[in-house]
């Protein structure tokens, strides 16, 4: 995609920034989607309606909620660090949409095909730490500064089991590369990792209960690094106030709302593209069998959003269900639960795949 | 070497979501932990007391309302039992009838309220607006007979402000049975959630002789394993009529007396007031309801202390009349006033999360606490 | 399950001249006055006693009395002094199923009574309420500070006494603003 912007534009520089402002179009408005969707969601499931007057079924709620924001005095606290408490909505905003990068979204177009793909999403996702750090320190607020030491604390011990279960996905594909990852799963559904992978054989059978229990893990570790309900104790709203961002107004709250959005949808992306065939569909192309080869990657780019649009409507089933845990019993579940049972999966995986 | 370590002073409120108004606890921490609490009260202080010494007696009932912002018909109750109970009124048998099922009302409301918002204390945001969906039918009865959603000023010293409407044997009736089904639903959804039950089994524990001796009544106390409620062993009204059972705290889940039991005694007792509801709209008589109202309440000379069971425990009234048309003196024992009184006993030890668990089990309502 | 005479004297033979009076001709309970400089003792009695068991302390309620002395100034008008305050202790036995109404009264120039908080937790916030309010002191209240009204609250001016006369100002703010 990054040639053809080149070519296009007839600079490589234009066609590289054209190409990494895609993302950016596709994010902003999904993150406002998924503000509205958690509205309506959340409202249908307690009996309301949610927002109705601003478009039909409020649908130009969260642009007026925007606007709104973006009109706001941007206040910073006399005794706060005036830089970092600038610079910690930019770096968690930049963390989440830097990881879109790696993410592919059809076969047509991924950000940057590097060969460490996962990797890099992984990574890059832990800037988001620091910058929920740098709001917590600098708002110079007793219950930012805890729900940032909380968040830290949690996002850090998460990544460990999402590593681990990433690691036992990557034992099977053999790349890193997320877009190899995806290919790999494609044709019908049962090819997807969570039904064992491609490679048929007895092993693919063995392997599902095991695979199952991997995509669980993931999605419980997922869920705990974008601390959402019932990991959702960084901001936990009844003890903490808001957490890391209670001294934020304006537009520097507002990216730390959409980043949260937008966070959701890249873990969301990433539990399908190592378990559920990424942007592949589950049942061949409508455009193969027609022969119309361009429709091809506008059903994978489909079937991707289709797919992280579900994963966040499952968190946000969730959230609205599930009460909170307490911090000391988020850490039990991770170290005591999570990390052993990850470890122990990814040695069975290792050794099915060892002996196939 | 030795780091020199200093524990760090949390102020939760006046402005805080969970602090259920306005309330500051003043939490001494080491980490997350709490070394010690003090709650800091007042903030809603209105001198109650000393505006109804400047006031005649029926004057003080809408006041009377706004103690306990959550439950006014119990506080309307309990005033105007205590007058009668210094002037000798005998109140007609359907007065007594309405009080009962507006009393029993009002508790489900109340514990509705209770029951959601600790909830939210603990994360669960749709358990809350279920109990207020619910909550809202009840307002609406309300409504019907008193035209107030909140504050009724409905129960006067010997009667009622108005008969009910004759359509509310029937709609509250359609409203019980409509009612059932739901405190099921929030039991699946929240009492026996997993989650739930993690954060509230074996924390706040509050042993029976402890509960006693710092004063605690109502769901608080029963949710130690006491079986105490006023309504049986000291019944006023026409309590004594009716068939229902006093649940109490038996550590299903944990210790007795853990914010579980205290939480899960007010389900239970939404229950029993249901119970209570349909057997006095089975039982109530025809009559009129405004009979026995004096023209002029004038007590004798005299002191009268009238308890009820409030939704929050007993609520009492201390009357001192010189046997003018004000009273002498008018002190409230509120039960939330006695009931935050204990917050340092139990959040000694346990996490910031806790503590907003332990104040939202011991259900209480600011207005009553300041007054 | 005892009555109120029956308790008096079982407390008249323990404590003798401690115990004053028990009142039981004004309508609608009745109570027994003690001397205030005792009410520790007589509340740890109460509350111990296997034939009282007094674990429930209703209410705690500090009340003036509104009996000043008045007396003739030489120039012919009258002032009013003295009077008394008054601590009402609502106590009930759960197990036992009685109750009792034990009042103290004391002093208006000095108001000072036994705080029973060491016998009943809750007597601790109704005390410094009592306090608060009517500026009653209690000996050995290990908190006596104010509870309802601001902490800087005027140090001689208690609302619920009935010579109480709104302040014109508050920290330097004039009321009614």
């Amino acid at each position: 995609m990054l040639e053809l912007f080149t070519e296009l534009t007839g600079n490589a520089l234009l066609g590289m920034i054209i190409n990494s402002l895609i993302p950016l179009v596709f994010v902003i408005p999904l993150a406002l989607f998924f503000v509205w969707l958690e509205r309506k969601v959340s409202a249908h499931m307690q009996d309301r309606l949610g927002p109705m007057i601003t478009g039909s079924h409020g649908w130009l709620q969260t642009f007026a909620d925007v606007l709104k924001l973006l009109q706001k005095e941007d206040i910073i606290p006399a005794d706060a660090d005036r830089k970092l408490f600038t610079i910690a909505p930019i770096l968690v905003f930049a963390g989440s949409y830097a990881a879109f990068a790696a993410i592919p979204f059809s076969s047509a177009y991924i950000g940057s095909e590097i060969d460490m793909g996962i990797f890099y999403v992984v990574a890059v996702s832990g800037l988001v730490v620091a910058g929920i750090l740098m709001a917590g320190w600098s708002s110079n607020n007793k219950y930012s500064l805890l729900g940032a030491m909380r968040s830290v604390a949690q996002i850090i011990s998460y990544e460990i089991p999402t590593v681990l279960v990433i690691l036992s996905i990557v034992v099977l594909a053999g790349t890193l590369n997320l877009l190899k990852i995806s290919e790999m799963q494609t044709a019908y559904f049962w090819n997807w990792f969570i039904f064992g992978g491609p490679e048929p054989g007895l092993i693919k059978f063995l392997l599902i209960p095991f695979m199952f229990a991997g995509f669980l893990i993931l999605y419980i570790s997922s869920l705990a690094e974008v601390n959402r309900t019932p990991f959702d104790i960084p901001e936990a709203e009844s003890e903490l106030v808001a957490g890391y961002h209670t001294e934020y107004s304006g537009m520097k709250f507002a990216m730390f709302f959409l980043s949260e959005y937008a966070n959701m949808f890249v873990v969301s992306a990433i539990v399908s593209a190592v378990f559920f065939g990424g942007y592949q569909s589950p049942f061949g192309y409508l455009g193969n069998s027609l022969g119309i080869s361009w429709l091809v990657p506008i059903e994978q780019f489909f079937w991707f959003t289709a797919k992280g649009i579900f994963f966040v409507f499952v968190q946000m089933w969730l959230r609205w269900t599930l009460p909170r845990l307490r911090v000391d019993q988020l850490m039990a579940v991770c170290w005591k639960y999570l990390i052993p049972y990850s470890f122990v999966n990814l040695i069975i995986i290792a050794f099915l795949e060892l002996y196939r | 070497m030795s780091i020199k370590t200093e524990h760090m002073v949390l102020n939760m409120g006046p402005q805080h979501p969970s602090t259920h108004g306005v309330l500051r606890l003043e939490l001494e921490l080491n980490g997350e932990l709490i070394v010690n609490v003090k709650p800091h009260i007042g903030y809603l202080h209105r001198c109650f007391e000393k505006h109804a010494e400047a006031m005649t007696y029926p004057q003080i009932i809408p006041y009377t309302d706004r103690i306990d912002y959550l439950a006014s018909i119990s506080n309307n109750f309990g005033y105007a039992v205590t007058v009668e109970k210094l002037m000798g009124i005998q109140v007609p048998e359907r007065v007594e009838y309405i009080r009962v099922i507006f009393g029993e009302l009002q508790r489900i409301a109340s514990h509705l309220v209770a029951i959601g918002t600790y909830g939210l204390d603990i994360g669960a945001f749709t358990p809350f607006l279920y109990c207020f969906r619910d909550r809202e039918k009840i307002l609406s009865l309300f409504e019907m007979t008193c035209g107030a959603r909140l504050l009724y000023n409905y129960i006067w010293v010997g009667g009622l402000s108005h008969d009910i409407h004759p359509e509310f044997v029937r709609l509250t009736r359609e409203f019980l049975n409509y009612f059932r089904p739901q405190v099921e639903e929030v039991n699946q959804l929240l009492s026996y959630n997993k989650i739930f039950i993690e954060r509230t089994a074996n924390i706040g524990i509050l042993p029976a002789e402890t509960a006693i001796n710092f004063g605690m009544t109502g769901p608080n106390l029963r949710g130690s394993g006491v079986k105490f409620d006023l309504r049986r062993n000291d019944p006023y009204s026409i309590y004594d009529r009716f068939d229902f059972d006093i649940p109490v705290g038996d550590g299903r889940m944990g210790t007795v007396g853990d914010c579980w039991d205290r939480y899960f005694v007010r389900v239970l007792e939404i229950e029993q007031s249901i119970r209570i509801i349909e057997q006095a709209l089975d039982q109530i008589p025809e009559g009129d309801v405004s009979s026995a109202i004096p023209k002029r309440i004038k007590p004798p000379v005299g002191s009268v202390y009238g308890r009820v069971e409030n939704p929050r425990g007993e609520l009492g009234y201390f009357l001192i009349s010189d046997g003018g048309l004000n009273p002498f003196r008018l002190k409230v024992r509120g039960p939330s006033f006695v009931s935050l009184s204990v917050m340092g006993e139990l959040c000694k030890g346990h996490l910031i999360a806790d503590v907003i668990a332990i104040l939202g089990s011991i259900d209480i309502v600011l207005g009553e606490v300041d007054r | 399950m005892k009555s109120s005479k029956e308790i008096f004297e079982i407390l008249k033979d323990e404590f003798g001249d401690k115990i004053l009076e028990l009142k039981e001709d004004i309508p609608v309970d009745p109570y027994i006055i003690v001397t205030p400089d005792s009410t520790e003792k007589i509340a740890r009695f109460l509350h111990d006693s296997s034939d009282l068991q007094f674990d429930s302390l209703m209410v705690l309620s500090g009340v003036d009395d509104n009996n000043p002395v008045k007396t003739k100034n030489e120039d012919g008008t009258e002032s009013l002094s003295g009077g008394t305050l008054s601590v009402y202790y609502h106590l009930y036995s759960i197990p036992l199923n009685h109750k009792i109404v034990i009042r103290a009264v004391t002093e208006k120039e000095n108001p000072m009574v036994q705080s029973v908080e060491s016998v009943w937790k809750t007597a601790d916030w109704h005390e410094r309420e009592a306090f608060d309010m009517v500026g009653i002191r209690f000996e050995n209240h290990p908190d006596l500070t104010r509870i309802l009204l601001p902490y800087d609250w005027d140090e001689s001016s208690f609302p619920l006494r009935k010579d109480y006369k709104n302040p014109e100002f508050y920290q330097g703010m004039k009321i009614p603003y």
